[in-house]
């Protein structure tokens, strides 16, 4: 499964890329994320509470950050075990473009996504809107609290 | 046999009488027995399709509340206990044999699909079990899942012992006859069809109880088998190494098989096992996801066909390679079901002077695939009667007329094909003629406009379908690779008071086996049915016998039934000749009476059972007392049950639906016994093909995950998918079993899709669809529609 998005920010690529790799800043822009502890430069620790569907489960798991290109963008990608509700793992490629005339960015990501066990038996049909949902909700999430901290 | 009818005899359409406990809800099944100390297994399974298992720690689940016990494939490793086993298998092409790879209890070391048992946990209640399987952590490997069968050869090696993932590569009948035959062919039709993967979905789910007795050291098993003598063989032979008699196997009432049941599952021999382990009773029954995940699913096969004919549209030749999913491990028949019970098959009704057929099996990242009602003749009969279709289109005949050119002659019988079956006896053109009559095919035409009229495309199709079953002759199975005898039991008790109590090695779960085998019983000794009480599914009873699958039971339990009565009416005109002072010779049995011909002399059968247990009055010095025969019935030959189906339907082409408006079913099944039950078993097969080829569809993602696990996903059925069925017979009786009969069970569900998808394409042949894969689903034909009207267009 394949999710395609991008944003535009009125914002230098630095100050996004900053953002991106501010471990507590990403966690505020992840509502349903309960734990986010950075491990190493490369890797973090992430606990989340996804319903999908009928089910409501609790995944652990690791995030870690590959292809860095500063400020360019970077490879997120995670891997979660939600026990009997089976696993889910994903990637999402960020690529951030400034255009100098406007001083603005562009965030563009492309998230695959992959699930196992009673998720994918039961919920198959419901992890394309689920993923698009939450895609759009953590980069939405991501790009408000970037513009609410530039306006104050 | 069928002239005299009596109200419970043979050829009377009585009521089931074990209906009254179904339909009240009283049925006994496995998962209704309960024992005191009883605790619950829950198999932690593999949610990756592919993966070598670098660890699993069992210790958090160990120590969980309730927990009795974690054991894994080690465990199993540990106490030398052998997996399930396959039971037939078939020579390779290169002459090497089907390469059988070990299928443990537990995984060890790898897994091979999603749903494959990597732990199990005991506990004592099943919400505890579940809990403590969270608790476990499985480290994986995972490896590169092959899904897609046709390319497995290039897919990441499952078993080390199957090279290419290729099980078996076998072929069947005159390569070099049949390449020359297509060469010189005046015509060659072409066509290439996929049978569509199926989920058996018995309505009960699969189930076991396993207690060890530590006294006797024996073990009863509770389970839902349609064999349980072969369930208690695999399992003490080949599993456990203990004495058969340590083991009994109990299949009390089974709620639908289908084919799923045949076989003995992981599951049922881990619960066996952990209830000495443990000592305490084991249960474990299924939930419907995993039924989903791990019965053994049907069909999944591709096959290329090509069909040659003369100038005369005769047919000259015939070839068909084919590549079938049998998934991550050989089941029982899972070898047979696309060889000897397909290959053979490919001849149908046709007279055909040359047929070669390839079959590849192939291992995938998938549950194991097996037999599935029908059983490898859906997936020839579909094949070819799609092929016959497709044919006489392209030579523009009526499809009835090409058939009927092309049909073995009436007097051509016993007809050897040359896919090495002998059928002893048919006649196709009355079930042909009879089924277009009832569904009044000479004005289907008319029908089709007026739906036009209406915006609807109405269509057409038929299916003349063959079947091999009542399996079958031991000789034969063995020649072929079978390694079980393929004969039934049957153990007649007369009872003090001339009350019978039959035993048979049969299996019924949901067949009426309590009616019909009664009905045979007093038919022959010309008593009321109630006095006759059929016993089966438990192997402290009835004597060893093969169970029931492949349309076997009445052909040969049922076979086994009449010459074991047979035994016991010649026992009783011996007592008879003794009472009446008369030579047994004079004795005529006839309406339940001993009769001295010619005389008015007479003994009820009831007076005979009485003087065979109080021998007061009976030649004791040459004559055994008591009245008990046992009947073990090897058939001489398979059975050939034929028929015509034709579906009519209609399609919305705003919405692609299509309405099956309209089934006419002439079989040719040969003496009926309960034409009730038999109407009911082809309704069911029907229904069963009907969801085959409209709705059902097993699928896996490219990962291995069953994405089809739910009947959110998975469509079966309803009632309202099926119209109201005409349903006739013709009859030619079997000439080899005593009864006449053939078998009914599998026909509907054989003969049916391809009569509905060459209806489907009938009725889209206006907009120039030649072809449409199963299921048909909606959304398949709309855009089968669609795809049409903008080549229209263009």
């Amino acid at each position: 499964m394949e999710i395609k998005d991008s944003y535009e920010l009125p914002l230098s690529k630095e100050r996004v890329w900053a953002a991106l790799n501010d471990e507590q800043f990403l966690k505020r822009s992840i509502p349903w994320c309960e734990k986010l502890e950075r491990r190493s430069e490369t890797e973090l620790a992430a606990e989340v509470k996804l319903k999908i569907g009928p089910m409501s489960t609790r995944f652990t798991g690791n995030i870690t950050l590959s292809d860095i290109d500063p400020p360019n963008g970077y490879t997120i990608t995670g891997n979660g075990k939600g026990g009997i509700a089976g696993a889910a793992s994903g990637s999402a490629k960020v690529k951030l473009i400034e255009d100098k005339d406007t001083l603005s960015t562009t965030l563009s990501y492309e998230v695959s996504a992959q699930v196992k066990g009673k998720i994918a038996q039961l919920g198959s049909r419901l992890i394309q809107s689920t993923a698009k949902k939450l895609s759009k909700n953590f980069f939405g999430s991501f790009v408000k609290q970037l513009e609410d901290m530039d306006k104050s | 046999m069928n002239e005299v009818t009596k109200i419970d005899g043979i050829g009377s359409s009585v009521r089931r009488t074990e209906d009254k406990k179904f339909l009240t809800g009283k049925g006994r099944y496995t998962d209704d027995i309960n024992r005191p100390g009883q605790v619950q297994a829950y198999f932690l399974r593999s949610d990756v399709a592919h993966a070598e298992i670098k660890s699993i720690d069992t210790k958090a689940a160990q120590s969980a509340p309730g927990v009795v016990g974690v054991f894994t494939g080690s465990d199993i490793a540990a106490d030398k206990v052998g997996g399930p086993i396959c039971g037939w298998v078939v020579p390779c092409r290169d002459g090497s044999s089907t390469k059988e790879p070990p299928h443990p209890l537990l995984a060890q070391g790898k897994v091979r699909f999603v749903g494959d048992a990597v732990a199990v946990v005991v506990a004592e209640t099943m919400e505890q079990a579940k809990s403590a399987a969270e608790l476990i952590d499985v480290d994986y490997n995972e490896l590169t899942p092959v899904v897609d069968f046709v390319k497995a050869d290039e897919g990441a090696q499952i078993h080390e012992e199957v090279p290419n993932n290729c099980y078996f590569d076998w072929e069947l009948g005159d390569e070099s006859a049949t390449n020359k035959a297509i060469e010189s062919a005046a015509k060659v039709v072409k066509l290439s069809v996929r049978n569509n993967r199926l989920v058996p979905n018995a309505m009960e789910p699969r189930s076991a109880l396993a207690e060890y007795d530590s006294l006797d050291e024996s073990y009863t098993l509770h389970t839902t088998s349609q064999n349980p003598h072969l369930t208690r063989l695999v399992l003490a032979a080949f599993m456990f190494a203990i004495p058969e008699s340590k083991l009994r196997v109990i299949a009390p009432d089974v709620g639908g098989g289908f084919g799923s049941k045949i076989y003995v599952y992981i599951e049922e021999a881990v619960c066996v096992w952990a209830s000495k382990k443990i000592g305490r009773p084991v249960k474990w029954t299924a939930d419907r996801t995993q039924a989903f995940l791990t019965d053994c699913h049907g069909r999944d096969h591709v096959n290329d066909v090509q069909l040659a004919l003369d100038e005369n549209n005769k047919i000259i030749g015939l070839r068909v390679d084919t590549v079938c999913n049998l998934g991550a491990y050989l089941s029982a028949f899972s070898v047979v079901v696309p060889t000897i019970l397909h290959g053979t098959l490919l001849s149908g009704q046709y007279d055909i002077p040359a047929i070669y057929t390839n079959v590849k099996g192939m291992a995938t990242n998938t549950v194991n695939v097996d037999a599935y009602r029908g059983a490898g003749r859906p997936e020839a009969t579909y094949l070819l009667e799609r092929t016959m279709e497709t044919a006489a289109k392209e030579v523009g005949m009526d499809p009835a007329e090409f058939r009927r050119i092309n049909f073995i002659p009436k007097d051509a019988f016993p007809y050897q094909t040359q896919v090495a079956l002998q059928y002893d006896i048919g006649d196709y053109e009355p079930h042909l003629d009879k089924a277009m009559e009832m569904i009044d095919y000479s004005n289907f035409e008319k029908r089709r406009a007026e739906a036009a009229k209406r915006g609807m495309y109405r269509g057409i199709g038929m299916s003349s379908y063959i079947e091999a079953c009542g399996l079958a002759p031991s000789a034969v199975v063995g020649a072929l690779g079978g390694r079980v005898g393929q004969w039934e039991s049957a153990s007649v008790r007369v009872n003090p008071t001339g009350t019978i109590s039959v035993f048979t090695g049969s299996h019924s779960h949901g067949q009426g086996h309590a009616t019909t085998f009664a009905q045979i019983v007093a038919d022959k000794l010309g008593i009321p049915m109630e006095n006759v009480e059929v016993i089966h599914g438990d192997t402290d009873k009835t004597p060893f016998g093969m169970g029931s699958y492949g349309s076997r039971s009445l052909a040969s339990g049922g076979s086994a039934i009449s010459k074991a009565v047979d035994k016991i009416i010649n026992k009783s005109k011996k007592i008879a000749a003794h009472l009446l002072e008369a030579s047994e010779d004079d004795i005529d049995f006839k309406d339940g009476k001993f009769v001295v011909g010619g005389t008015d002399k007479e003994k009820a059968f009831g007076e005979i059972a009485l003087a065979a247990y109080v021998p007061h009055n009976y030649p004791l010095e040459t004559l055994e007392p008591g009245l008990e025969e046992n009947a073990f019935y090897d058939p001489t030959n398979f059975v050939f049950p034929s028929g015509t189906h034709i579906a009519e339907v209609e399609i919305d082409p705003a919405t692609g639906v299509v309405e099956v408006v309209d089934w006419a079913a002439c079989d040719d099944f040969g003496n009926l016994v309960n034409p009730m039950i038999v109407e009911g078993q082809v309704h069911g097969g029907i229904a069963q093909g009907i969801g085959q080829a409209l709705l059902e569809d097993a699928h896996y993602d490219e990962n291995g995950q069953l994405l089809t696990a739910s009947y959110m996903d998975y469509c079966m059925p309803r009632a309202d998918d099926l119209p109201s069925f005409k349903v006739g017979y013709t009859n030619t009786p079997c000439t080899h079993n005593d009864l006449g009969v053939k078998g009914c069970g599998e026909a509907g569900a054989i003969a049916s899709p391809p009569a509905l998808i060459n209806a489907v394409i009938d009725a889209l042949s206006p907009l120039g669809v030649t072809d449409m894969s199963m299921p048909a689903t909606p959304q398949k034909v709309w855009k089968a529609i669609q795809e049409s009207q903008s080549v229209a267009a263009e």
